[in-house]
């Protein structure tokens, strides 16, 4: 399977509100990253929790924000980061 | 039931009530605890697990202290090399000391001199339970899982450990698939220690990141 994404890219990740369960969380929705590592692939949680057991497995990678790019009101110093593992399919290419 | 008894000897007021402790099965099951049990019931009945398998598991998790990550932090300590091997690969370095860290991968994310980690799971209470066991409850509260995310140095203020803001902080949600260990710094002064008493230094809260180790 070859990644869409490598280390370095910025990506941003979708504004989607799907039903359901799903591992990406609210706050990073609509932000933009950079990509710092490839974890490897693994099934979609979006179909597990349902049952699904056997659907294809999908990239999932360490996505990095700045603090202040997540929450308006962040108080720490610029430099503060956030890490979050996101399923490649929750990820759109941002053109530097 | 009728709570009220007389201790005659030395109340001034003997006929006082005594709330009742309450025994194990007088508080409610939740939902999920229900739920829980019939599941490991079921797999009981149908023979795909025995009670001495469920038995046997829960034994063993019950064995898994953070003593096993304050070893990988005192041998990465006084080896340079294992180190990087536990950075690059921690599986693979556990097993060069006789550990078994599980099933699921764990990342180790190393403090420096410009860098301080913290591990949350914002979506649950992702821990990593095969190398540190069973996770403190603070961690699986809301209050954790919401304020470490974007107030995480009020945070560790609360835990009495201040990072100065010269240092990068660095918040890892473990949302997905990985699980996190933060390997603390070096404290300064333990420069005779062997690694033994090192692993002594590091306690599970300084492999979560809210806390540093003292000499």
């Amino acid at each position: 399977m070859s990644n869409r994404f490598a280390i370095g890219d910025s990506v941003r990740v979708r504004t989607a509100f799907p039903a359901g369960h799903c591992r990406t969380p609210f706050y990073c929705r609509g932000k933009t990253g950079t990509v710092t590592r490839y974890c490897g692939d693994f099934r979609n949680p979006e179909e597990l929790a349902y049952g699904v057991y056997d659907g294809a497995r999908s990239a999932v990678y360490r996505v990095r924000f700045a603090q202040t790019d997540l929450w308006p009101d962040y108080d720490g110093p610029a430099h503060d980061k956030c890490d979050i593992e996101i399923y490649e399919h929750w990820l759109v290419g941002e053109d530097a | 039931m009728n709570q009220r008894h007389e201790h005659a000897m030395y109340d001034v007021d003997p006929l006082h009530h005594h709330p009742p402790q309450a025994d194990l099965e007088d508080t409610r099951l939740t939902h999920h605890q229900v739920m829980q049990m019939a599941v490991a019931e079921l797999l009981i009945e149908k023979n795909i697990v025995s009670a001495d398998e469920l038995r046997a598991q829960i034994d063993f998790m019950d064995t898994i202290t953070p003593a096993r990550g304050a070893a990988l932090v005192a041998r990465a300590w006084i080896d340079a090399g294992f180190k990087d091997r536990l950075v690059a690969d921690s599986k693979a370095a556990a097993a060069e000391i006789g550990l078994d860290i599980g099933p699921i991968p764990i990342l180790v994310m190393e403090n420096t001199a410009k860098i301080h980690n913290l591990i949350v799971c914002t979506l649950c209470s992702c821990y990593p339970r095969f190398l540190l066991g069973i996770p403190p409850d603070w961690y699986k509260s809301r209050s954790y899982r919401r304020r470490a995310i974007n107030e995480p140095r009020k945070v560790l203020a609360e835990f009495g450990t201040e990072i100065g803001h010269e240092v990068e902080l660095r918040v890892h949600d473990s949302t997905a698939d990985m699980r996190y260990m933060v390997l603390p710094m070096r404290p300064e002064g333990t420069g005779a220690m062997d690694e033994a008493a090192l692993a002594e230094l590091v306690t599970r809260d300084c492999m979560v990141g809210v806390a540093l180790p003292r000499p």
